[in-house]
């Protein structure tokens, strides 16, 4: 592969826009990458539009029909929540393969104040139906039960849940792209109304509307198109897909195949856990963050509690170390499904890349970056991304 | 619900899942690869997800006895199911996890000191939870904690 370059970003606030459609939400988003890139459409030569609610509407080319039908070969991705990073990463190998210099990739997603994710059964009848009867496949109880792993392992407290949701509402007020950017104390989050067990109101992400878009290029474009401006690099693109475990059937195992992605991202970008400046990780819930800390190997297995009891994911502005999710994270910036992998993406390269769109949230000398998204199912993508 | 010997005709009842058998008394039923003695909580399969051994699956009846791996307790649901109720998920000694609503347990409690729950032993159990378009009674199989 050759080296890869994000030349532009750009990204709508996420929120909810009942008033316009999927298409021109992504096309908000990839006119501000366009010319964020500085580039013309006339120059994408390949397009990777990731959207998961409406996968059989050719987003992608409903996209082009509003900024520009160049005749560019368009692919539309859906891969649950991993949906927009797995177009970034086909934009990515599109570039990275040699058959293409500049590629395009767009997440989007209008999800409107759509409620509980997950659950289902019963085929035709809905007498046969599932859901909280043999169970629950709701996803707050999904990643709740991956929580009490963690507890039941670790003997870790409801309170390291609350925690992490404390510092991403913090983080968010510094975010005008983040959907919620209201603090929360300790108290709010503990006494929120519970979900699911361990998961409490202000520990889900809320649903929304969103679009992101990265342009990716190759090195000899850069020279060409990037006019001395700091440009970030993907050092790692990783894709991975759940492993047979023990239970992955029957309680899907969030852990695992982000082991392995993380490993695999680690070796690629020739980086270790320790050179990570900053981390935007898959915090679909509370939970899931406290795990993915030790599948990250930001800590090691068994101490997400104590890392977050010494300041472990908050930003360096705030006194903490090794940040995660300084965006806000999908906790308060919000999780629509198919923009998030992206949007990821963004925010990691306006740190990396110090172009002022981190605005005061910004991580100070951050060189290298990581991206994580887990879409249930399960698929995993990591990127790293260095300057 | 009291166990019915009913036998599953026209009129009977049916098991809201095809691993759940209602016959002679109510139990789980797998599949169990030939190849590599991966077990499924499933009535029908092709190959094997671990080893990828095709077309080697005996029938294999799952214990009615296992031990509680860990839950949740759902406050928030879809219509129509009461709350807040538990999820567990389930260890049978075969080697298979299955998941289920938890019964005959305080969901608060649970909440409250969730290490005292993890691992116990639980008992299969059944509840007629829905009739369907054709008048059958729907059964589904849930978990309680063992008396003994």
């Amino acid at each position: 592969m050759r080296n890869v370059y994000v030349l532009g970003t750009g990204m709508i606030k996420f929120g909810r826009y009942p008033e316009k459609t999927v298409p021109e939400l992504g096309a908000e988003a990839a006119l501000e990458a366009i010319e964020d890139a500085g580039i013309n459409i006339k120059d994408i030569e390949m397009f990777a539009s990731g959207n998961l609610y409406q996968s059989n509407a050719m987003i992608g080319q409903r996209i082009l029909q509003q900024i520009g039908q160049t005749g560019i070969p368009v692919i539309n991705v859906a891969n649950a929540c991993a949906t927009g990073s797995t177009a970034f990463r086909e934009a990515y190998m599109a570039v990275g393969s040699g058959m293409y210099d500049v590629a395009m990739a767009v997440g989007v997603e209008q999800m409107g104040k759509q409620g509980l994710l997950g659950g289902g059964g019963g085929g035709s009848d809905p007498a046969y139906a599932t859901e909280g009867r043999i169970g629950s496949g709701l996803m707050p109880a999904v990643f709740g039960q991956a929580g009490m792993e963690h507890m039941r392992k670790y003997g870790t407290k409801l309170e390291h849940f609350a925690k992490i949701s404390v510092k991403s509402h913090k983080h968010a007020t510094k975010n005008p792209y983040s959907q919620y950017r209201n603090e929360v104390t300790l108290e709010d989050v503990m006494n929120a109304r519970m979900v699911a067990y361990p998961n409490t109101l202000y520990m889900c992400c809320p649903t929304g509307d969103g679009a992101a878009c990265a342009i990716l290029v190759s090195e000899d474009k850069l020279k060409q198109l990037a006019g001395g401006r700091k440009r970030a690099k993907v050092a790692a693109s990783v894709l991975t897909s759940d492993p047979y475990t023990e239970r992955d059937l029957t309680l899907p195992d969030v852990s695992t195949l982000t082991r392995r992605a993380a490993k695999k991202a680690y070796e690629m970008a020739g980086v270790g856990p320790g050179d990570v400046s900053l981390t935007e990780l898959h915090d679909c819930f509370a939970t899931a963050e406290l795990v993915h800390y030790e599948n990250l190997g930001l800590c090691g297995d068994g101490e997400a509690g104590k890392f977050i009891d010494e300041g472990g994911g908050v930003h360096p502005n705030l006194g903490g170390k090794r940040p995660v999710n300084v965006s806000g994270g999908l906790l308060s910036k919000g999780h629509p499904l198919g923009a998030t992998g992206v949007a990821n993406i963004c925010e990691v390269v306006w740190h990396l890349t110090e172009d002022g769109r981190a605005k005061e949230r910004q991580v100070p000398n951050a060189k290298v970056g990581m991206a994580h998204v887990i879409g249930l199912g399960s698929a995993c993508t990591i990127h790293i991304l260095t300057v | 619900m009291a166990e019915q010997q009913t036998q599953t005709t026209d009129t009977g009842p049916r098991p809201i899942l095809p691993f759940l058998k209602l016959t002679p008394k109510p139990h789980l039923t797998g599949l169990k690869c030939g190849n590599c003695g991966a077990i499924y909580a499933e009535a029908k399969r092709l190959a094997c997800s671990k080893c990828g051994a095709s077309g080697q699956f005996q029938p294999v009846d799952l214990s009615d006895k296992g031990k509680l791996w860990v839950f949740s307790v759902v406050h928030q649901s879809f219509p129509g199911i009461k709350t807040p109720y538990v999820t567990a998920v389930i260890d049978l000694p075969e080697g298979v996890s299955v998941r289920s609503n938890l019964v005959d347990v305080d969901p608060d409690e649970m909440e409250k000191n969730p290490q005292k729950f993890f691992g116990i032993p639980v008992e299969l159990t059944t509840a007629v939870v829905a009739k369907d378009r054709e008048g059958h009674d729907v059964v589904a199989f849930q978990w309680r904690p063992r008396k003994n």
